[in-house]
């Protein structure tokens, strides 16, 4: 495979191979995440965007097997985690924690902010006995909180307050891997940025390797290194976000840019409209799943499902026509 | 005052206060809102939770929930007579009859604004029965080319639809072809591509934009996104918690806050392009710090001072005024000579 020559050598954390999570449904079945392949290394923050529907909240999930995968695997260091008992995950999960979108939903009303992070903490048994209390005052004044706010209950704090009390839930139990799950998006503007600088600043400390979803472009260039673009289950580009962001080499990647809206009037940027909506998951079309909206498909796209194929180092594309728009000077 | 309205102005809102009033407490959701929305064009009103952008939108509409009350001020409204009404003091029954036929709204999320028992070419007939005296089969056909005209693909067919066969991006544009069936002249639309995706927002933005140049409706546009902001809008107006602190052309905003909320709005947001070192390292977001105030304790004086990285001691005195700081651009902030 030529992706060998395209790959840096360092081993990833974690790596996907065709993984697959399919929902049965009495009239067909819905293929949420439908053969996805990516690797993220360590330390890294590598993003993961794409419209509502495209599979990557899902993705996500299915990785922690908060949601049970159908096929492929999902490597972490050497192990397949896809392949483990549920007392095998058990231990996994200590080093794999997500952080959830809306922070009011994902934290239990009754439960003071001390007893959240107590769980935590329980449930792996960490930080016993005397040591529990420094423990969480720790963790609370780490994410920007005080050691007081312990006693208080979830409703007490305001909406970026508690995306910082889900952040130190998962930080509780030391994890090596974290999934955000669009931790930004129910925020404020104003207060979305605390917070991207404390996942910034959580992840540089403790070198924490993070798969970020995200469907807000701005966000995902400015906070990670590599972005994996989706679309309808499958990738269609992953790369270096500084190469994907300045050099698209999908239709669907460059359409999404240049349809994200930038607060700058005078920009006055090439507009591509999509035409259409997703199509529904259940009867996906065939060959290229973008081709229905893409502004360069032709009959070939129909044919075959594109393979991802290397444009640069690590970065790949899923388009049959990408070295041909690339001469014609249209990508 | 009334004849003060400027003839190519449809709308001036003036001095707007709307209130909510409970046992314990007042929230002063607007207060003192100003701003004029001209014919043809398209004012945006931005802000974030609890700046009152919503409940403004609401009071122009006449659709205040209880125990929500316009206590002060003005809405002049110029109707399709030429005459001008104060919508602040209308009768229910004449807000009644000017929604849907000259003033329409449109929502954030075009699922619960539906009827799910209805199909969509029955609600907008309805719509249209409601406010002209003609057949409903004809209206009927009105609902299909209203479907066309918002380029919901084989309308003819999509008006038997019930709301659920179609996609969140396909719903938006029927509510903006029951919002239009009546050709308002105003059109007050409140986040509405805030649920949808990117692409999706790009269609529905183009949509409203085609169909204010051919319909010549003016646009109240509500949104939290500085990025619709400077695709839509011509003059903008930023609130926060209750009160205008900005307005100003949306050029001018854009490149020359006068407001420390407005400047740190527009730094706080990601731009990867601008937060590097020369090196190409990330540097840090500038967020504003704290969070917004409630509605129902608001610091005294300037109610940003507490989170702005401009105050001093005086401004947490007296509310500031809005000082004109430039050609239609006005600022409430004390020490605008330092932005």
């Amino acid at each position: 495979m030529s992706t060998l020559a395209h790959t840096s050598s360092e081993a990833p954390l974690l790596s996907v191979k065709n993984l697959e999570t399919y929902f049965p449904l009495s009239h067909g079945t819905v293929r949420a995440v439908d053969g996805v392949s990516f690797e993220v290394r360590r330390g890294t923050i590598v993003g993961l965007v794409g419209e509502s529907g495209s599979g990557k909240t899902t993705l996500g999930r299915s990785i922690l097997r908060l949601v049970e995968p159908t096929g492929g695997e999902a490597r972490f260091e050497d192990k397949d985690l896809l392949t483990l008992s549920p007392r095998e995950m058990r231990a996994y999960r200590r080093r794999l924690q997500i952080i959830f979108q809306d922070p009011y939903s994902s934290l239990n009303p009754r439960m003071r902010v001390g007893a959240i992070l107590a769980e935590a903490l329980d449930t792996h048994g960490l930080a016993k006995g005397s040591a529990r209390a420094p423990r969480i005052a720790e963790l609370l004044t780490r994410v920007g909180l005080s050691p007081e706010h312990a006693k208080r209950f979830p409703h007490e704090f305001s909406g970026g307050q508690r995306q910082r009390i889900g952040i130190a839930r998962a930080l509780a139990v030391e994890p090596e891997l974290i999934v955000a799950d669009e931790p930004v998006s129910a925020l404020d503007v104003s207060v979305q940025a605390q917070i991207l600088n404390l996942m910034q600043e959580l992840q540089k400390e403790f070198g924490l390797t993070m798969l970020f979803v995200a469907h807000d472009l701005s966000v995902v260039e400015y906070l990670c290194d590599e972005v994996v673009v989706m679309y309808l289950g499958r990738i269609m580009e992953r790369g270096p976000s500084a190469q994907v962001y300045s050099r698209p080499r999908h239709p669907y990647t460059k359409a999404l840019l240049a349809t994200a809206p930038i607060p700058d009037p005078t920009v006055k940027r090439e507009r591509i409209i999509l035409k259409g909506d997703i199509p529904s998951p259940l009867d996906p079309p065939s060959g290229c799943v973008f081709r229905t909206r893409c502004p360069y498909a032709a009959p070939i796209c129909a044919e075959n499902r594109p393979p991802d194929e290397a444009v640069g180092l690590d970065h790949f594309v899923a388009c049959v026509r990408k070295d041909e728009l690339a001469t014609s000077g249209e990508l | 005052m009334r004849d003060a309205l400027a003839p190519d102005t449809l709308l001036s809102v003036r001095n707007l206060q709307t209130h909510f009033v409970s046992r314990s407490e007042v929230a002063k959701s607007v207060d003192g809102v100003t701003f004029d929305l001209k014919r043809g064009e398209t004012v945006a009103v931005v802000g974030e939770s609890g700046s009152g952008k919503s409940v403004t939108s609401l009071s122009i509409m006449g659709l205040l929930a209880h125990p929500g009350r316009i206590v002060g001020g003005e809405i002049l409204y110029r109707n399709r007579q030429g005459t001008v009404r104060d919508l602040a003091q209308a009768s229910a029954k004449e807000m009644k009859r000017l929604r849907g036929t000259e003033i329409a709204m449109i929502f954030q999320e075009p699922m619960t604004s539906l009827n799910p028992l209805f199909t969509v070419g029955d609600q907008i007939a309805e719509m249209i029965t409601l406010h002209e005296k003609i057949s409903y089969r004809a209206a009927l056909d009105r609902a299909a080319e209203m479907l066309e005209l918002v380029e919901i693909p084989a309308a003819r067919r999509r008006v038997n639809d019930y709301p659920h066969h179609m996609s969140g991006g396909m719903r938006q544009r029927v509510m903006i072809a029951l919002a239009l069936a009546n050709k308002p002249s105003l059109l007050i639309a409140d986040e509405p591509t805030t649920a949808l995706d990117v692409t999706i927002q790009a269609q529905i933005l183009d949509l409203l934009r085609r169909l204010q140049s051919e319909m010549g409706m003016s646009i109240l546009f509500i949104t939290h996104n500085l990025g619709v902001v400077a695709e839509i809008a011509r003059e903008v107006v930023v609130m926060y918690a209750g009160r205008v602190v900005e307005q100003a052309p949306v050029v001018d905003l854009f490149a020359r806050p006068k407001h420390p909320y407005t400047e740190g709005l527009l730094a706080c947001t990601p731009n990867a392009a601008r937060d590097v070192d020369p090196n190409g390292v990330r540097l840090p977001l500038r967020p504003i710090p704290g969070s917004v105030p409630p509605i129902t304790a608001l610091p005294p004086g300037c109610t940003y001072a507490p989170r702005c990285t401009y105050a001093v001691p005086g401004c947490t005195g007296a509310v500031p005024p809005l000082f004109s700081v430039g050609a239609s651009h006005l600022s409430r902030c004390f020490r605008h000579e330092l932005l």
